[in-house]
């Protein structure tokens, strides 16, 4: 199955060709299956599926890739409005809906 | 509060006891499950972070990671019938993986700290730990190799697929790696997106309650009867479409975002709502269709938190477009709708 689209050309991944050394975690760690390794590089298939989660940064042992993680959930945007924090989903005390 | 596992026994292995599980469930383990979703009880649903022997494990068998939110070690232990294997619960102040992962609480400082308190080299001889996937969001495998010498293997992203996964030499199928939102994942979340907003919802319910008895004489509480429960039923109908229907619905809703998906429920339930008398004069009606889009539009918007597709800047930008038509027509319908009380 095709992973669910959001909003188009909003995404702020990005993948350093040049640096990639083709390792592979990036494709492995995605939920949403962005990458995919060709010629021992990494490839961004479509990237529009991205739900900047930030694993695949996160897991690139080189930092090849770039991503602006953070949580997309609507209750959190608006507690970092007037909390004027960064958004998380505070599932701590169960008053979010996020998870 | 820390909840009991049911059934627990120890094992001696390698000269340390060690608590071991086993993989069924009881019902007092399925009851506080349900109840944990549905947010009955605000405790934490928590399990001691350590090590869990599952069947008969060896030096050699596999070690799976868990978050010490407990239906997430309920969840995973289930899968592990016939299976040996130690199942290392990690501290994550009892939130499951996802959201422990987005926050850093599950994540490379935790796994390599309890790897050493749990003395997991003297356990088991391999070098090697299964994570679920999504644990990925917050641990960086190649930083738990280098202070902790074991080799992180991202497992599937469902624990249903564990046993496959294990049985398959670590291998997981594409599917495996691939969030899914079925119609199931969402069944199971829309009474969280219902009972988390409730206490608003329920503070504008009776709002409209009270208000619907003011009229030109001053205030009649026999018009608060008469007209204040078919203004409950709309604004529970609304917050209904937004909270179950929308999330139900979602990928066959028209739109992309959910906003909009919620706003096309919206204009359904107005008509169905119209049809049936309960939004009375034309003008009232006017005023309904305004109210009861601008909550489904909005409740809807609130479900970007529990579906795991959206990524913050999509949901900024939905935010940016959709608030002020949701904010104008809340207003509006409001306006229209306690002008009609006076006519
Ligand atoms: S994780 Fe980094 S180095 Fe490895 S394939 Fe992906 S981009 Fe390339
Ligand atoms: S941020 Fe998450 S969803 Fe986006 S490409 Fe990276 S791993 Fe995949």
């Amino acid at each position: 199955m095709k992973g669910q689209e959001y909003l188009k050309n909003v995404v702020t991944l990005e993948l350093n060709i040049d640096k990639c050394i083709g390792c592979g975690m990036c494709a492995v760690v995605c939920p949403q299956r962005v990458f995919r390794i060709e010629d021992y590089k990494a490839v961004i298939t479509n990237k529009d599926l991205c739900m900047e989660c930030g694993a695949c940064a996160l897991n690139c042992p080189i930092d090849a890739i770039k991503v602006q993680a953070g949580v997309g959930c609507a209750a959190a945007v608006i507690n970092s409005f007037f909390t004027g924090g960064e958004p998380t989903c505070d599932c701590s005390d169960g008053s979010s809906g996020c998870c | 509060m820390t909840a009991t596992i049911k059934n627990l026994t120890s094992i001696t292995h390698n000269g340390l006891t060690l608590p071991k599980v086993i993989p069924q469930l009881t019902f007092a383990d399925k009851l506080g499950g349900c109840k944990a979703r549905w947010a009955i009880a605000r405790m934490k649903y928590t399990v001691e972070p350590g090590i869990y022997a599952v069947g008969n494990p060896t030096d050699q068998s596999p070690v799976l990671v868990s978050a010490n939110y407990k239906l997430s070690f309920d969840f995973l232990r289930k899968e592990l019938t016939g299976i040996d294997a130690w199942i290392m619960v990690i501290d994550t102040n009892g939130i499951n993986v996802w959201c422990a992962a987005g926050k850093g609480t599950f994540g490379t400082a935790e796994i390599v700290r309890r790897i050493e308190s749990v003395e997991l080299n003297k356990i088991v001889s391999h070098r090697k730990i299964i994570l679920p996937q999504l644990g990925g969001v917050g641990v960086a495998a190649h930083k738990v190799k280098k202070q902790s010498g074991f080799m992180v293997i991202y497992g599937p992203v469902r624990a249903r697929d564990i046993k496959a996964f294990i049985d398959a030499g670590n291998k997981a199928t594409p599917d495996m790696r691939q969030v899914h939102f079925t119609l199931y994942d969402r069944l199971v979340l829309t009474p969280v997106e219902f009972t988390i907003s409730a206490k608003y919802a329920l503070f504008i319910i009776a709002a409209m309650f009270l208000l619907s008895g003011i009229n030109k004489q001053g205030y009649s509480t026999q018009l608060t009867l008469e007209n204040g429960f078919r203004a409950v039923f709309n604004v529970m109908t609304a917050y209904l479409g937004g909270t179950v229907i929308a999330p139900l619905f979602l990928p066959w809703l028209p739109g992309t975002s959910f906003s909009v998906k919620g706003f096309y429920v919206g204009l359904l339930l107005a008509a169905a709502l119209s049809l049936t008398g309960y939004t009375g004069t034309q003008l009232e009606t006017l005023a309904w269709i305004l109210l009861v889009t601008a909550i489904t539009s909005f409740t809807a918007m609130n479900f970007t938190g529990a579906s795991t597709y959206t990524s913050l800047s999509g949901v900024n930008k939905e935010m940016k477009r959709a608030i002020p038509f949701q904010l104008t027509a809340a207003v509006a319908g409001l306006v229209i709708w306690i002008i009609t009380r006076f006519i």
